[in-house]
C-alpha cells in the first residue's frame, strides 16, 4: 500500500524535473525572450573567451556527473553477480524493482536511502524494473542487459531516455512484455521503429511524447508493426483546432 | 563624437524647423482638401539637403575613422572572399568528410589556435557535392574489419553528437536518425560469404542476426522469401539519418572552433616562393584558390594539404602531374578515384511496408528504405561496370527504373508492384576502380597531401571516424583510436586490393 503512494510522491515532485528539461530542449521554439541573466551571460558569452569556457566547463561537468550514475558497475558484478549488481544501479539511480519469484519491491526514497534487504535474494533475476524519472540513459542501460527474464520496464518521464537507448532494448526481445515510456521528452519517431525487434511486447505506453510530430499516424504505424500488443497513448491533442483557426483568419483576411 | 551628434540634431532639428514653414507658407487658398504639397523647388532641395545631412556626416565619421592610424582601410580594393594568405592545413572540399576533418583537427589541438585550418569548397550550393545527395545510411554490416570498426565508431559519436558538436546556445543537433536496421538478403551462392561475414561483425561488436527464411517471413509478412536463403539483420547502431544536418553540424561547431571556410576552386598547385624549401622538397606545392566566376586567385601557402574532394579528387592529383609520369614510376600511377553517377528513385506505394521496413538490400544490387512516414520509399541499385552512366551531368534516366530496379523491386516485396515513381535524383560516387574502398594517408611522392577520399557509397557513414583518423595521422604522427594503415596508398602501389564484399 505504502508504494503506490510513494510513487504517487515521486511523481509529483519529478514533473518539476521534466517540466526543467522541457524548456531546455524547446528554448529554441518558445516565443517569450530568455529571461535576463541567460541573455546577460549570452552577451559576455560572445565577447570573453573566459565565460564562454566557464560556461562550457559547467555544461561539461553536468555531463560527467550524468555519465558517472550511468557508469558501467563493473566490481559490483565481479562481487556480487550480474543481478545484483543490477539491482544495487536501480537502487542508486533511485529507481525500485522485483525479484522474479517474489512479490514485494524494493525501492528508494527522494534521499537516494534503501534497505538493504535484497542483497539476501542471491543470483534471482529482475522481473519488473522501474526507473521512472531517473537519469539513466544508453550507457547505464548497459547495466541490465544481463536480465533476459526482464517482462516489465518503466520509463516513465526519464529526461535522458532517447532513441539510442530504445534500439537497445533489443537485449529483452524474448521477455520483455510490458513497456512505459511516456512523456520521454528526447525520444522521436526514428527510435520508435526501433521497437520492431519486441515481438513479444503486449502493452506499451507512448503518451504525451512531446518528440513525435504527428502523433496520430505514429500510433496507427505502431500499431500495424506490433499487433499483438496493446498501445495506450493518451495526452495527444488530436483536435482540428489549428486548422480552424486558420479558416477564420483566412475568411477575415478576405472580407478586409 | 558625441558632441557631432548633438550638433547633428541641433542641425536636424532646425532643419525641420525650416522646412516646416515653408509648407505653413504655401498652403493652398481653395481650403485642406486640395494638394498641399509645396511647389517651389528651393525648399524641395533644402528639405533633401537636411535628410541627407544625417547620413553624410555618418560618412565623414567613417571616412575619419579609417583615415586616423588602427584602422583596416587601405586604398587597394581587396575582395574579402579571398582565403588567408597563409594557413598550416589545407581541406580541399567542403563536403562532410573535409569538415569531419577539420572539426577534429581542433578538437585536437592541443592550445587555442594551435593549427589554422582551412576549408576550400568550390559550390556552397552543394548542388554535385556527394554528400547531401546520398541516402544517408549507415550499416556495420561489412567484411573488412576496418571498415565494421570505422561504422561503430561513427555510430558512437553520432549517438553523442551534442557532446562532440553541440555549440553553446545554439539549438541542439537532430539527427532524425530512423533506428531501422539493414537487412541483407543472400541466395544460394552467397550464403556462405554472408556467414563468414557475420562471424567477423560479431568479433568486431557489431550487433547482428542471421535470419533463416521463416524467421524472415515471420517478422517482416510483407517479404517475398523466395530465392532467399538467409539475411543478415542488424539489431543496433544501423539505420538511415539526414546528411546535410551532419554536415552542417560539423560546419557549424568547426567554425565556432575558428576553421577558416572558403568559396573557391584549387585551380592549380603552384611552387612555393621560398627557395630554401624548394631545394628540400620538390614537390611539396601550394594550392591556387580560384574565386568563382572570376580569374582573381589567391595563392594559399601552407603545411598540409588535405585531399577531401571526394568525386573530384582525381583532378586535383592530375594538376600535380601524378599519373602522367613514365608508365613503370610511381608518378605514373594515377590516383584510381573518379566520379559515378548513381541514380536514387523516390516512390510512393500506399500499401508498402510500414514502420519496420529496414534498409533492405537484395543479394541482386537492389535497394530500399523507408523515406519518412506517408508511404514514400526510395530505391535504387548499382548499375553494371559496361553500363556505368555518363558523369558530365546530374540528370536521371527513368528507364533505368523500368528495367532494372522495378522487376526485382516487386519480386522482392509484392506490395511494389503497385508504386509510382513520384521523384527521383542522382549524385556521385567517389568510386575507387581500384577495389571501392577509401584511401587513406600519405601520397607517396607528394610529401604533404593527405588523402582522405575514394570511398565509393560508404563515405558519409564513416565521415566522423576517418575524420578523427585523418587529424591523428596529421597532428600525432600515427593512428591511435582505429588503425587504418591497411587503407593506404601502398596498396594501389603494390597491387593488392582490399576488396569489400556487400558494396551497393
Amino acid at each position: 500500500m505504502s508504494a503506490p503512494l510513494t510513487s504517487l510522491h515521486r511523481c509529483c515532485q519529478r514533473s518539476a524535473l521534466l517540466l526543467h528539461v522541457a524548456r531546455q530542449r524547446w528554448s529554441s521554439s518558445s516565443a517569450s525572450p530568455p529571461p535576463l541573466h541567460t541573455r546577460l551571460l549570452l552577451f559576455l558569452t560572445q565577447r570573453f573567451y573566459d565565460v564562454e569556457m566557464l560556461l562550457s566547463w559547467r555544461s561539461q561537468l553536468t555531463r560527467n556527473q550524468l555519465q558517472k550514475k550511468n557508469a558501467y558497475y563493473g566490481y559490483t558484478q565481479r562481487f556480487y553477480g550480474l543481478d545484483l549488481a543490477s539491482a544495487y544501479f536501480i537502487l542508486s539511480l533511485k529507481g525500485g524493482f522485483r525479484f522474479a519469484g517474489q512479490s514485494e519491491w524494493f525501492y528508494a526514497d527522494q534521499k537516494g536511502k534503501f534497505s538493504w534487504d535484497f542483497l539476501n535474494h542471491k543470483d534471482t533475476l529482475l522481473e519488473e524494473v522501474d526507473m521512472s524519472y531517473t537519469v539513466i540513459n544508453y550507457r547505464g542501460l548497459c547495466n541490465l542487459e544481463g536480465q533476459r527474464s526482464l517482462r516489465t520496464l518503466k520509463l516513465r518521464g526519464c529526461p535522458e531516455v532517447d532513441d539510442w537507448l530504445l534500439a537497445r532494448l533489443h537485449v529483452f526481445q524474448d521477455s520483455l512484455e510490458d513497456l512505459d515510456i511516456s512523456h520521454c521528452p528526447r525520444i522521436t519517431t526514428g527510435g520508435l521503429a526501433a521497437l520492431r525487434n519486441l515481438k513479444g511486447l503486449k502493452r506499451l505506453d507512448v503518451s504525451s511524447l512531446p518528440g513525435i510530430l504527428s502523433p496520430g499516424l505514429v500510433i496507427i504505424l505502431l500499431e500495424e508493426m506490433l499487433p499483438q500488443c496493446q498501445i495506450t497513448a493518451t495526452g495527444y491533442d488530436y483536435s482540428l483546432n489549428d486548422a480552424q483557426g486558420e479558416e477564420e483568419e483566412e475568411h477575415m483576411q478576405r472580407q478586409r | 563624437m558625441s558632441a557631432w551628434r548633438l550638433r547633428v540634431k541641433l542641425r536636424s532639428a532646425t532643419g525641420l524647423l525650416v522646412s516646416t514653414r515653408p509648407t505653413q507658407r504655401h498652403t493652398s487658398p481653395y481650403g485642406p482638401l486640395t494638394l498641399c504639397r509645396s511647389l517651389s523647388t528651393g525648399s524641395h532641395l533644402r528639405n533633401e539637403f537636411f535628410k541627407d545631412l544625417e547620413a553624410q556626416l555618418a560618412a565623414f565619421r567613417k571616412k575619419a575613422a579609417d583615415a586616423l592610424p588602427g584602422s583596416s582601410w587601405s586604398p587597394l580594393q581587396i575582395n574579402p572572399n579571398l582565403p588567408p594568405e597563409r594557413a598550416d592545413i589545407v581541406i580541399v572540399g567542403g563536403g562532410v568528410l573535409g569538415w569531419s576533418i577539420a572539426y577534429w583537427l581542433k578538437q585536437k589541438e592541443m592550445v587555442r589556435g594551435g593549427v589554422r585550418v582551412l576549408v576550400v569548397e568550390k559550390d556552397p550550393t552543394y548542388s554535385q557535392a556527394s554528400t547531401v545527395l546520398s541516402a544517408g545510411g549507415i550499416r556495420q554490416q561489412f567484411s573488412l574489419l576496418e571498415n565494421i570498426h570505422l561504422s561503430l565508431a561513427s555510430a558512437d559519436f553520432m549517438r553523442n553528437i551534442n557532446e562532440h558538436l553541440g555549440v553553446l546556445n545554439e539549438d541542439p543537433v537532430d539527427l532524425q536518425f530512423n533506428q531501422s536496421g539493414y537487412l541483407f538478403l543472400a541466395s544460394e551462392e552467397v550464403a556462405h560469404i554472408m556467414e563468414e561475414n557475420y562471424s567477423t561483425q560479431r568479433y568486431a561488436g557489431a550487433k547482428v542476426s542471421l535470419l533463416s527464411p521463416t524467421q524472415l517471413k515471420q517478422k517482416f509478412p510483407w517479404l517475398n522469401t523466395d530465392g532467399v536463403v538467409l539475411a543478415s539483420y542488424g539489431l543496433e547502431n544501423e539505420g538511415w539519418f539526414d546528411p546535410w544536418t551532419l554536415l552542417n553540424a560539423f560546419r557549424r561547431k568547426a567554425i565556432s572552433m575558428g576553421v577558416i571556410q572558403c568559396c573557391g576552386e584549387v585551380t592549380g598547385l603552384l611552387p612555393p616562393s621560398d627557395t630554401k624549401t624548394e631545394k628540400l622538397n620538390i614537390l611539396t606545392k601550394k594550392p591556387r584558390v580560384q574565386m568563382p566566376n572570376s580569374l582573381e586567385y589567391q595563392p594559399v601557402e601552407c603545411a598540409i594539404v588535405v585531399n577531401a574532394a571526394g568525386a573530384f579528387s582525381g583532378k586535383l592529383t592530375e594538376m600535380l602531374g601524378i599519373g602522367s609520369g613514365p608508365k613503370d614510376s610511381i608518378a605514373g600511377i594515377p590516383l584510381p578515384v573518379e566520379p559515378r553517377k548513381r541514380y536514387v528513385y523516390v516512390v510512393h506505394c500506399p500499401d508498402g511496408p510500414g514502420l519496420d521496413s529496414p534498409f533492405l538490400i537484395d543479394y541482386s544490387g537492389v535497394y530500399f528504405r523507408r523515406e519518412g512516414l506517408g508511404g514514400n520509399y526510395i530505391a535504387g541499385v548499382s548499375p553494371e561496370e559496361a553500363e556505368e552512366p555518363d558523369t558530365s551531368n546530374l540528370e536521371v534516366d527513368y528507364q533505368f527504373f523500368e528495367e532494372k530496379v522495378w522487376p526485382c523491386l516487386a519480386h522482392r516485396v509484392p506490395a511494389f508492384e503497385k508504386l509510382k515513381v513520384t521523384s527521383a535524383w542522382a549524385g556521385f560516387y567517389d568510386y575507387n576502380t581500384f577495389d571501392q574502398n577509401g584511401i587513406i594517408g600519405i601520397h607517396p611522392l607528394i610529401n604533404n597531401m593527405y588523402l582522405a577520399t575514394g570511398f565509393s557509397g560508404h563515405g558519409l557513414q564513416h565521415s566522423p571516424a576517418v575524420g578523427r583518423a585523418v587529424a591523428e595521422l596529421i597532428l600525432d604522427g600515427n593512428f591511435k583510436t582505429i588503425d587504418l594503415s591497411n587503407f593506404s596508398f601502398r596498396r594501389i602501389l603494390t597491387q593488392e586490393p582490399m576488396l569489400e564484399i556487400n558494396i551497393v
